[in-house]
């Protein structure tokens, strides 16, 4: 049984179709990254699976239940990890952990507790109100705080998304332990990094519609190739490489101050500027030239 | 999972239990302050009205002293003030700044629920505060007499209405400044003309009609019930007050429903 599975899911808002038709299937045990611009539906696809948006067309459904009718069910074996912190921010950190375990009937909210604040390693913390943490710690607890229930479906919404590098890699390790012990994780984000980090497969989304599909170096074999030569050079130099490249039917994105010439291995002969920088193919190459967006 | 299908239903204890919990490790943060004002507000108001208007002109009103009568009318202020207020704010806060009901929303809690809660923890709140004005003016000479125990019922009812009514408005605000709107044409003149301050029966006959629907005045009538002597007609202000409270509940849920769902 996959863990969410959605079948020609709509979503509007007046005029917006946030999410068209969408298809997506989450096997058990999985960290499938939603990886899309902002704007591409992640969100709200998040929001139709805890309930809090109604489809207008389509069949959702989450560890097995039927979405919406059954949303409520479903919930209680779902955690969510929000994209904006909305802890309690005067109250403890082992009370914030507390009340949700609560809301999701934990029989032992103490042990819940607990086991909570060692995950998020704030058991020195736990008395401190949420407005004394850093905001590494605050984004820790946040993440405890979807996971109080031990869920058998984990939805992260951007979770790390306006951090720093150094708290972000500290969340990566910790959604890395979860991923590990087998939990089914539905992440969106718009970093390139975080979802070849962390993601079994990467879902890119945009307009409202999943375009590719698989995991990374799938992917980045597919849509990208095996190599990228990246061009740096002032702006009408440049123009003419990328006129080139085009004339010799590769596909040219823009990277920065350089462009980057995507497949180069299959270039011809002088399609590519002998002095370009050749890398890898990256998920990133294959991000830009399936939604246009700039990569982050 | 069939299990977990019977298990939740709707209007779940586990639901508003949990979300009340996260009212009270809340209030556990600012409750001095908030008990601070309810005791000195009701001393402050009755030197004011009470002691000041009763020594220069009011003596009495239908036989009983000012200061017990606006004593007594103070317990509806109070409960307005400690309901549709933070009902009114809080939700507002809640939800457009703080994010808190996306969060609980996403565990196993409905709006319905989630109203719910939040009005039973108003009207709880509530309950008791409205019973410091009472104390206050016991202090101040009332005698003590057994109809006043059913004083934290009255209130907790009529706070659960109010309550809702201050959720409703805060789903339906565009912006927090227009809660300006609300109390000026609701809060303030349900407040003035309640009776806690001067018997209604002196005003116009139009304004005599439309306090007795205002729930406050039946709140100050079934106060002073409890105080000096109820009537037969203090059921039907209660169930009245029920009645509101009902009301307020289900317009309250709908209001929140459009809302938080999209």
């Amino acid at each position: 049984m996959a863990a969410i599975e959605l079948r020609g899911v709509v979503k509007r808002f007046g005029p917006i179709t946030a999410v068209d038709g969408l298809d997506l299937e989450v096997p058990e045990g999985i960290c499938l990254g939603l990886l899309g611009p902002n704007g591409a539906g992640k969100s709200t696809t998040m929001r139709l699976l805890t309930g809090q948006a109604l489809p207008d067309a389509g069949e959702l459904r989450a560890l097995g239940h039927e979405l919406p009718a059954d949303s409520k069910a479903a919930r209680a074996e779902m955690g969510v990890v929000p994209q904006l912190d909305n802890l309690d921010v005067d109250v403890t950190v082992e009370d914030n952990l507390a009340v949700f375990a609560r809301l999701y009937r934990v029989p032992d909210v103490g042990a819940a507790v607990d086991r909570a604040l060692d995950l998020a390693r704030l058991q020195a913390r736990r008395r401190d109100a949420v407005d004394e943490l850093s905001g590494g710690m605050r984004r820790r607890l946040l993440l405890a705080r979807g996971l109080v229930h031990e869920p058998k479906l984990v939805l992260l919404d951007e979770p790390t998304v306006g951090l720093d590098p150094q708290i972000r890699t500290q969340l990566w390790t910790l959604i890395d332990d979860l991923r590990t012990r087998g939990t089914t994780i539905l992440m969106s984000t718009h970093y390139i990094e975080e979802a070849e980090r962390l993601a079994d497969e990467v879902a890119v989304m945009t307009a409202g519609r999943i375009i590719s599909r698989g995991r990374p170096a799938q992917l980045i074999a597919e849509h990208a190739g095996r190599e990228t030569a990246e061009v740096y050079a002032p702006p009408e130099r440049l123009a003419e490489a990328r006129a080139i490249a085009e004339a010799d039917g590769l596909r040219v994105r823009p990277a920065g101050p350089a462009i980057a010439i995507v497949g180069s291995e299959r270039a011809g002969n002088g399609a590519v500027p002998e002095d370009a920088v050749r890398r890898a193919a990256s998920l990133e190459d294959v991000f830009v030239l399936l939604t246009g967006e700039e990569a982050e | 999972m069939n299990e977990s299908r019977t298990r939740l239903r709707r209007l779940e204890p586990a639901a508003i239990g949990g979300v009340m919990s996260r009212e009270l490790a809340n209030f556990r943060t600012y409750w001095r302050g908030t008990t601070f004002s309810s005791v000195l507000e009701p001393i402050v108001y009755l030197l004011a009205f009470g002691l000041g208007l009763s020594a220069t002109l009011v003596d009495e009103v239908g036989g009983v002293p000012y200061v017990q009568y606006v004593g007594t009318g103070m317990v509806a202020t109070a409960v307005i003030f400690s309901s549709a207020l933070p009902a009114m704010f809080g939700t507002f806060v809640k939800h457009r700044f703080q994010n808190t009901y996306e969060a609980i929303l996403a565990a196993p809690v409905d709006v319905e629920e989630l109203v719910s809660a939040e009005m039973l923890w108003i009207g709880a709140r509530a309950a008791v505060y409205g019973c410091v004005p009472l104390l206050v003016t016991i202090g101040f000479g009332l005698d003590p007499a057994p109809g006043m125990l059913l004083t934290p019922l009255f209130a907790f009812t009529t706070a659960l209405g109010f309550a809702g009514f201050g959720v409703a408005m805060a789903a339906t605000v565009a912006k927090i400044d227009q809660f300006n709107y609300v109390t000026a044409l609701f809060v303030t003149p349900l407040f003035l003309v309640s009776g806690a301050f001067f018997p209604i029966d002196e005003l116009p006959q139009g304004v005599q009609i439309v306090a007795q629907l205002n729930p406050l005045h039946q709140l100050v009538e079934l106060v002073r019930g409890g105080a000096f002597g109820f009537e037969a007609v203090d059921l039907l202000r209660y169930a009245g007050l029920l009645g509101f409270a009902l009301v307020m509940w289900r317009v309250a849920i709908g209001r929140m429903s459009k809302r938080l769902i999209d």
